[in-house]
């Protein structure tokens, strides 16, 4: 058919082309934000992930130095090329003066649980304070039944924690979220 | 001096140099309404919905490049607008919406007339604000608009409860300097990186089969001096997205007309062919791209664009360029000339441009002709013809949008208005009537469906109440026609729920509303009633143009399917698919 030019001029090929389209590997995120602490800004920010299908897997909100501005720290598990999507239309929002995926950036990060553990019995105690004095850990309520033990450190750690006390059985138990900073210089050892 | 609150937002919308709103008033708004009557210095049209309020204000909005301002009362006043914020939100038109809300001591209670608004519009606005301190007050409605037409326009919405309209304060209005000082996470990004730039023109001088792909960014801008200047100087054939029409002549002879899934056959077969894209002002929206993977497979992709966020969402860019798109090309041009830029294969280009000639000639927009019943396609030739090429077009959504995008050629910028990311039906009407009361001395014709027309038909009366004389040709097909387009082509002719042949008489409401009406129901009587509409200069205009019921819009390329899966007015696919591809 004489719809393109001659060969001469231009080739033909037959076989179909295709684009590259990018899909990213799909990971836990960590992204710091820094806030004006305005009405309703957590839940622009909470819309934001949601209307792209994710989850907010933890989150940490609280007031910086400078009064009416906030740090937020969000987790979210995602596709990457998503991710950076979320990041540039959070950085839109009107209230959020800094965003960035801290995720592959040398970055401090901590969490705080408080974790109700059964002691009823003396060996259960026994052993309970053990691994709280083992991973630095602290006793902040007891009763005949129960510790309650508070822990910080970074994820790894609270959750060996966490499998270590499950056996004895845990009545109740609360996670702060992350928080979590850039580091400043060269990458320091954690803990 | 101390003033109410209400007149403290009349004082801020003239400091922003409004002249017109659209609204509707309410028990939570009545202040404000007061304070207008009182002050007698803003013009306000009363629609006969908020649905329509808001169409009004995009309309003006789009065809005035000013912020539109819609106005409604609590409840189901705000709700009603919704439609048109979400409108707004995906065609970044620059609208401020301001709603009345229960006094500050019952939100929250489910009052009478209550709805959480601000809940509701947080994911279709560009921001949205609750007033909480009559303080805050001029200084929100300052940012509001600020926001809204700067940057990536977009509607803001502001919502104030009954008592803050009441209340008394000596509040200054903030000069814009406070304004921009007050928002320090919001700064558009309006210079383009140089080094990127000069990436850029590197790209178009290597190029053999460049094309430019010209969005709903590129009218906003106002660019088109310098889009013809830069397509000419590099010889660059130009495709525009249904929201770009305007931004680059269509009668110009590197003009391609439109692209995507009704785009020309031309216009396809030069993106999926090219080696360069480059993309202006545009998002490469599932409309226009197809699917994605074969989307100009070949090509390098230049992306400029005022949101960061629109780089490389739904395609990988390049060379992306963030900033203003008139500034950037600006920028751009001055590289060029300074540089003396000489194109690498002149050769390659001409054969290129002669390629596409050929691509013209072979199938250029067309319909099978009739002298028996009225064909869609011609209605609107007529109309283009009748009116120079010189009105501005509103539509609805559905085929007759489609029609009015490839059978008139528009040649300037915010000439042609519809709803092209929500594909709102119904918005043209009331989107002509602000179009027309922001440019009086245009014609404007609302090319509508009968479908869409009577989901807002209501505003005709609006239309007689203020004089605006739009001209409203609605193409009248019976049907649903493009959702029974689908079912015929993709449901086996299952036509479910898409008869309208139950519908009033259009000449008898035109009248019953105090306007004029015509009927066609033969092609001889189409221009005859277009030459007469164009004498009424005082009243709307309902022309029912009775057309051929199962005609269909093509060329044609499937939701979610390649370009190479193009159907032809015929209803046949063009040619053997290998013969698709060029490769120099």
């Amino acid at each position: 058919m004489a719809d393109t030019l001659g060969s001469s001029q231009l080739s033909t090929v037959k076989a179909p082309l295709f684009r590259e389209v990018k899909k990213g590997e799909v990971r836990k995120h960590l992204i710091s934000l820094t806030v004006r602490n305005e009405l309703g800004v957590l839940a622009r920010i909470a819309i934001l992930i949601a209307g792209k299908g994710y989850n907010i897997e933890g989150l940490s909100v609280g007031e910086t130095h400078e009064k009416g501005i906030s740090q937020m720290t969000l987790e979210v598990i995602g596709d990457d090329v998503v991710i950076e999507q979320v990041v540039k239309q959070l950085r839109k929002l009107i209230d959020t003066l800094k965003v960035k995926d801290i995720t592959d950036v040398p970055h401090v990060e901590r969490e705080l649980a408080l974790i109700k553990v059964y002691t009823a019995t003396p060996r259960a105690r026994d052993e309970v304070l053990r691994l709280v004095e083992i991973f630095r850990a602290r006793i902040v309520d007891v009763s005949p039944e129960t510790y309650t033990v508070e822990i910080t450190g970074t994820e790894d750690k609270i959750q060996a924690f966490i499998d270590l006390v499950r056996p004895f059985g845990i009545k109740e138990m609360a996670r702060t979220g992350k928080v979590a900073m850039k580091r400043e210089s060269t990458p320091q050892e954690e803990d | 001096m101390p003033r109410k609150g209400a007149d403290i937002v009349i004082e801020a919308l003239k400091e922003e140099g409004v002249e017109i709103v659209f609204g509707i008033p309410g028990g939570a708004i009545m202040e404000v309404y007061d304070a207008l009557y009182r002050d007698g210095g803003i013009k306000h049209i009363l629609a006969r919905h908020e649905q329509g309020a808001g169409h009004m204000a995009e309309g003006y909005a789009k065809a005035t490049g000013k912020v539109g301002v819609a106005i409604a009362t609590s409840g189901p006043g705000a709700t009603n607008l919704v439609t048109a914020i979400a409108d707004a939100y995906m065609d970044s038109v620059p609208v401020v919406f301001i709603t009345g809300q229960v006094p500050t001591h019952l939100i929250g209670n489910d009052a009478f007339q209550e709805v959480d608004i601000i809940g509701i519009t947080r994911p279709i606005t560009k921001h949205n604000f609750l007033v909480k301190r009559i303080e805050d007050l001029p200084l929100i409605i300052r940012q509001a608009f600020y926001i809204a037409k700067t940057g990536r326009p977009g509607p803001v919405l502001i919502d104030i409860p009954k008592d803050i309209t009441q209340k008394l304060s000596d509040v200054k209005i903030p000069s814009l300097e406070e304004v921009k000082e007050s928002l320090p996470g919001y700064k558009p990004h309006l210079e383009g990186n140089l080094q990127q730039i000069k990436k850029a023109i590197r790209l178009m001088v290597e190029a053999k089969r460049p094309v430019l792909y010209l969005g709903g960014g590129a009218v906003q801008a106002e660019a088109q001096k310098e889009l013809i200047e830069l397509a000419e100087l590099m010889k660059i054939p130009v495709t525009t997205t249904n929201m770009g029409k305007g931004s680059f002549p269509e009668d110009h002879p590197l003009a391609l007309h439109m692209l995507g899934m009704h785009g020309t056959y031309y216009a396809n077969m030069a993106v999926y062919n090219c080696d360069l894209l480059i993309a202006v002002g545009a998002r490469f929206d599932d409309r226009v791209t197809g699917k994605i993977e074969e989307f100009a497979p070949q090509a390098k992709i230049i992306h400029i664009d005022i949101d960061p966020a629109s780089i490389s969402k739904n395609i990988v860019v390049d060379v992306p360029i963030v900033g203003d798109v008139k500034i950037v090309l600006r920028r751009l041009l001055e590289e060029l000339r300074r540089e003396a830029v000489k194109i690498l294969y002149p050769e390659e280009r001409q054969k290129w441009i002669e390629q596409i000639e050929k691509w013209k000639k072979r199938y250029p927009l067309t319909y099978s002709r009739s002298d028996k019943v009225i064909k869609p396609q011609y209605v609107i030739e007529q109309i283009y013809q009748a009116t120079k090429g010189e009105a501005i077009i509103t539509t609805g959504v559905g085929q007759h949008q489609m029609w009015a995008a490839m059978f008139y050629k528009y040649s300037f910028p915010r000439q042609f208005i519809n709803s092209g990311g929500l594909g709102t039906m119904g918005f043209g009407l009331p989107a002509g009537i602000g179009a027309k009361i922001g440019r009086p001395k245009r014609e404007v014709f609302v090319i509508d469906g009968d479908g869409s027309f009577m989901m807002t038909m209501q505003e005709i009366i609006t239309a007689v109440q203020y004089k605006v004389p739009v001209k409203v040709a609605i193409i009248n097909n019976s049907y649903l026609g493009m959702v029974r387009q689908w079912q015929e082509l993709f449901y086996d002719r299952r036509y479910a729920e898409v008869d309208l042949s139950v519908q009033p008489d259009f000449v008898k409401l035109a009248e019953a509303c105090g306007a004029v009406g015509f009927r066609a129901e033969k092609p001889s009587d189409v221009r005859e009633i277009i030459e007469e509409a164009l004498r009424i200069q005082d009243k709307p205009v309902i022309m029912d143009f009775h057309v051929d019921k199962e005609e269909n819009v093509f060329p044609m390329v499937p939701a979610g399917k390649s370009y190479r899966e193009m159907i032809l007015h015929d209803g046949k696919k063009p040619i053997e698919a290998e013969t698709m591809y060029l490769v120099g």
